[in-house]
């Protein structure tokens, strides 16, 4: 169970630059969650990690479900999406990833002195896109603030920002959690959208130590930034890939940002502290950081959710053997002092979470409205026009597609992509039949581009190819046989199965080791299926059944 | 120059509306006696006086500029009002006369010799704010104002000693050197523009940029006996001039008559797309709406209404500065004005806020300099350490107090009670300004409380010297323009 989730969660391979994580991020969301997630999220954390406590070797995955129960997790999520404006935010610098180091800067980027910042109007463009797709409220008058705080890749001493005042607040995003996980749709509230700049990067040389070999990047200060910051109504890790998963299918479909979590384009820290069901208080909050697929961040969630419930643990277990119940809050807290503030990093390799660094005290960081930049006002006009140019956003897909009668499987599939779902509206736009659009690019199509490492835009076949032929099946005036490979496996198994047994005799010869003959077999299938049979299937099957003991 | 004469006091002018079309500050002026008694036509300018003589051939651009360097030569060691003087005068001065004697057009500041405040980045040539941790630095860019000097074929002969980043009232505050009052050796020249205005008293430029955060333009022209005019917030651009307190930060101009500081100010205004304070509307051309003197009636400020603010004579103002400031307005009067007090309930709130405000703001636009990318950076061997030296070592005493108190200011816990509140009192300035406003043409009052101190006199007390800028930081809390001058019984 444990495996399904990692290889369905997992939309992509990617890695985080590390650089990003020596960034200091304050978050102030707190998600209060039943910690009712599945007990396969649970069981997965237990199997393949120690958390590093002195507890958890001798919790067997039941023993920790008892545990996990007792205990709700407050969950909070902020996302730093770079958006892919053609400059930076307050300079005309080309806006472009990978570039050589320091090749992509100018005085005001580089915060040289009597440099002054001015604002990309298309800043506010996607900041209002994005706002308006999460359903949020937009202050039609909202300013910058500066948040101050030295480091050698922030260039100014202090980053642009929104405090108070958000470009966006109070919306909320809709999300199809997948069958494998329980199902349902689940709604998260959006605290808050607001704009700000990105820092350089770090690069430490290969030779020599930390001081000696600092080399400041400054190619992403001042690319744009929006910062997304959940609502408390997560629940698990899976919940949190999923709203994840979602934040990418907006920036992309609204076409505010690449979301390429491995250059760094889209971003979670994400916030988690459990405590006691009907405890009232917050527990201490954890950050965790270098979150750099979905499926790491579902899995460190649950991770950390497994090693602070242990930690209560610890102390609950102790309680019940001195005591009964009454005891258990003293020795709880007593505990619980063991979960301090701080910012822990996700170790993909050993799968757990380590300490980055821990919080002494809270960072003040001194905001105040930024003097060189004007208010940003916005027309209701502008805003009305802006909402008239969104285009269907995933969860308006979703719907419809399921209003359409596809099952949620094929509704998932085909919103998770916007250049797939647009070919699949294309497609059935041409009056094809809905499912069988969907089979196609879900069996047929879906594995072509798998194979080939293609993408939809790369098909040869046009959408209104695709709708001719569904057509020129559906009236049998083709068969769909022709049409297409033979994937299906009762199919080619039923033809291996007469081809076996009008072959006796060579069947006898391959089981006494004369295996040369499986290619005899495979052509005879070949033959019977006019080429058609998927090679690979057709071996696969044939080897089951020649190796069979009956 | 180099005299121990008096020091001059100066009277403050807020024009708020333009007069009936004709009437501009610069009229004001040619009606005033200055310096230059002996040059002839009216308005008295030297950068009119230069284009006409360059276009009629009298004299040279080299000539002029060759003039102004041997000056800068023979002043320089006492004075000091330059931290630096550009190797390219003579170049630059050559190729105007080339493109004269080619019958090319030149622009209408050929040959005119202009020194810049050290805080105001001028492409290739040391641009430091007079402070340790910029010692060196040369900016890859222009300001703008600078830009435009430039193009319309102003010659930038040096940058100006100042008060280290702005903050300070006399130049003491250099990094570098200390600079000398021409009129009286022993006394300072005010600040933080002091070099600008200096140079400009003492015929080592014929005008200046300077930068006016509190009345850093306005208080040194009022001790060197120049005329300093501090425009409002936006019309010149900020881009290239180094940060104090971005919100009340303006360049500034100084020269020896209202016609020159007038004209060096409409060469340098205008909106500019890489500042976005500054104002998008028009600049009204000066030039074209100076009078003749030979033109006025006996009263040729008839119906002008002026408002004596009557919070900057009460106590605490030198009785010199009060019968001065009594008599320019009587002066006034005779003119045709009409003179009535004006009170602005506000005006003692003024300075306690700006001191948060300034401090607030600078104590963020000194982030940068953290010897990172530019500007002198102490090697260590841990990063806190490398900031710790680099700051320490680079920024002077009065830099890190302003630097601390507005940390402070900024603080959690303390953000309500000093900046919020700074601007709550910096919204009912503005609203007593304006109610005055609505009631009068412009608004008179003394630059400063005192004549120029001596040299050394208000160094160890610091709250002294702050509370010297009162007469001026409500002008800038409000955004308004202001024009210094010298009254009427300063001429001898």
């Amino acid at each position: 169970m444990s495996t399904t989730l990692f290889r369905t969660i997992q939309p992509n391979h990617f890695t985080l630059l590390t650089n990003a994580l020596l960034r200091t991020r304050r978050t102030s969301c707190h998600i209060s969650v039943r910690c009712q997630t599945s007990t396969t999220t649970q069981q997965s954390s237990s199997q393949q990690q120690q958390p590093r406590t002195s507890a958890p070797k001798n919790h067997g995955s039941n023993k920790l479900d008892e545990i996990l129960k007792d205990y709700e997790a407050v969950i909070g999520i902020e996302t730093h999406v770079q958006l892919s404006t053609s400059t930076k935010a307050f300079c005309s610098c080309p806006n472009s990833y990978g570039s050589h180091p320091n090749t992509s800067i100018c005085p005001v980027c580089m915060g040289l002195p009597g440099a002054l910042p001015v604002l990309s109007s298309k800043v506010v463009d996607f900041g209002v896109r994005l706002g308006l797709a999460l359903n949020c409220s937009l202050s039609l008058k909202s300013k910058f603030d500066r948040k101050q705080y030295f480091y050698p890749d922030l260039p100014k001493g202090y980053q642009i920002s929104q405090f108070d005042v958000p470009i966006a607040s109070g919306g909320y995003v809709d999300v199809d959690i997948p069958l494998e996980f329980g199902g349902g749709h689940r709604r998260f509230g959006i605290t808050r959208v607001h704009m700000e700049e990105d820092a350089g990067k770090l690069l430490h040389s290969d030779a020599g130590d930390y001081s000696q070999a600092m080399i400041v990047d400054l190619n992403r200060a001042g690319v744009p930034l929006l910062e997304i910051v959940s609502e408390p109504d997560i629940r698990s890790g899976v919940e949190a890939a999923e709203y994840g998963s979602e934040m990418q299918r907006i920036v992309r479909y609204l076409g505010v940002s690449n979301g390429n979590m491995q250059e760094g384009s889209l971003r979670c820290d994400v916030n988690i502290s459990i405590r006691p069901i009907g405890q009232a208080e917050f527990g201490t909050k954890v950050e965790i950081k270098n979150l750099n697929a979905f499926s790491a961040m579902s899995r460190a969630i649950d991770y950390e959710i497994t090693r602070q419930a242990l930690l209560y643990n610890q102390a609950m277990s102790r309680a019940i053997d001195y005591e009964i119940t009454r005891q258990a809050l003293l020795y709880n807290q007593g505990q619980a002092d063991q979960i301090v503030t701080e910012t822990r990093l996700w170790d993909e390799g050993a799968q757990k979470t380590v300490t980055m660094r821990k919080k002494e005290g809270l960072a003040d960081y001194r905001y105040f409205p930024e003097p060189d930049l004007p208010e940003v006002i916005l027309t209701q006009e502008y805003v009305d026009c802006i909402r008239a140019s969104l285009p269907e956003l995933p969860e308006a897909k979703r719907r419809r597609y399921e209003a359409m009668g596809l099952g949620i499987q094929d509704v998932l599939f085909l919103a998770n992509d916007v250049s797939v779902a647009e070919y699949f509206d294309e497609v059935i736009g041409k009056g094809a039949d809905v499912k069988s659009a969907a089979n196609w690019l879900m069996s047929d199509i879906a594995a072509y581009l798998k194979n080939e490492e293609l993408s939809i835009s790369d098909v040869k076949l046009t959408p209104q190819e695709l709708a001719e032929l569904i057509a020129a099946i559906k009236d049998e005036t083709i068969s769909g046989k022709i049409g297409k490979q033979i994937t299906d496996p009762v199919e080619i198994e039923k033809m291996i199965m007469k081809v076996i047994s009008e072959s006796p005799k060579q069947l006898e010869q391959y089981r006494s080791g004369k295996t040369k003959l499986q290619g005899f077999f495979t052509g005879q299938v070949m033959k019977m299926s006019k080429g058609k049979a998927n090679p690979a299937l057709l071996n696969k099957i044939l080897l089951e059944k020649l190796n069979a003991k009956d | 120059m180099l005299s121990t004469l008096q020091p001059p006091r100066s009277l403050t002018l807020l024009p708020f509306r333009r007069l009936h079309g004709s009437k501009t500050i610069a009229s004001l002026a040619s009606s005033s006696p200055t310096l230059d008694a002996s040059s002839v036509s009216p308005p008295q300018s030297q950068i009119l006086t230069t284009r006409r003589s360059l276009l009629s051939g009298e004299t040279t651009a080299s000539e002029i500029a060759k003039s102004y360097l041997s000056r800068i030569r023979l002043t320089e060691p006492q004075l000091k009002c330059f931290l630096h003087v550009s190797e390219n005068v003579l170049k630059e001065a050559q190729e105007i006369d080339q493109r004269i004697s080619r019958g090319e057009e030149v622009g209408p500041l050929a040959g005119v010799v202009i020194g810049v405040k050290d805080n105001i980045c001028t492409e290739g040539m040391p641009s430091t704010a007079a402070s340790r941790i910029l010692e060196h630095y040369r900016p890859p860019f222009d300001a703008t104002a600078v830009k435009k000097i430039k193009e319309m074929g102003g010659i930038v002969v040096g940058k100006t000693n100042m008060d280290e980043f702005g903050m300070g009232s006399t130049t003491e505050a250099s990094a570098f050197q200390v600079t000398a009052n021409p009129w009286d050796l022993t006394r300072v020249p005010g600040g933080s523009s002091g070099g600008s205005a200096a140079a400009v008293a003492a015929k080592q430029c014929m005008v200046s940029l300077g930068s006016d955060t509190g009345g850093s333009v306005r208080q040194p022209a009022s001790f060197c006996g120049v005329v300093g005019l501090k425009p409002t917030y936006g019309r010149v651009s900020r881009f290239g001039l180094m940060a104090y307190a971005s919100s009340l930060d303006v360049i500034g101009c100084f020269g020896s008559t209202v016609a020159d500081a007038g004209m060096l100010l409409h060469a340098v205004s205008g909106y500019d797309r890489f500042d976005s304070t500054s104002s998008k509307q028009d600049v009204p051309e000066f030039e074209s709406q100076f009078l003749s003197m030979d033109s006025f009636e006996s009263k040729p400020l008839k119906g002008l209404r002026v408002g004596l603010i009557r919070e900057t004579l009460e106590e605490g103002v030198d009785s010199g500065v009060r019968s001065a400031t009594q008599e320019a307005a009587s002066h006034l009067e005779a003119l045709g004005c009409l003179v009535t007090e004006v009170s602005l309930p506000s005006f003692s709130l003024g300075l306690p806020a700006y001191y948060v405000i300034a401090s607030s703001e600078s104590s963020s636009n000194l982030s940068r300099y953290d010897g990172v990318r530019y500007g002198n950076q102490v090697m260590a061997d841990e990063l806190n350490k490398l900031y710790d030296c680099s700051r320490g070592q680079g920024f002077g005493g009065e830099v890190k107090m302003r630097i601390l108190m507005g940390t402070y200011a900024l603080s959690a816990g303390y953000y309500d009670a000093y900046y919020k509140r700074a601007q709550q009192v910096r919204t009912l300035i503005r609203k007593d300004f304006k109610a005055a406003l609505d009631h009068n043409d412009i608004l008179i009052s003394p630059a400063a409380p005192s004549a120029a101190y001596k040299i050394g006199e208000k160094k160890d007390d610091p709250l002294a010297m702050y509370a010297g800028d009162i007469m001026t930081v409500n002008v800038n809390l409000a955004g308004l323009p202001a024009i210094v001058r010298r009254s009427i019984n300063q001429t001898n």
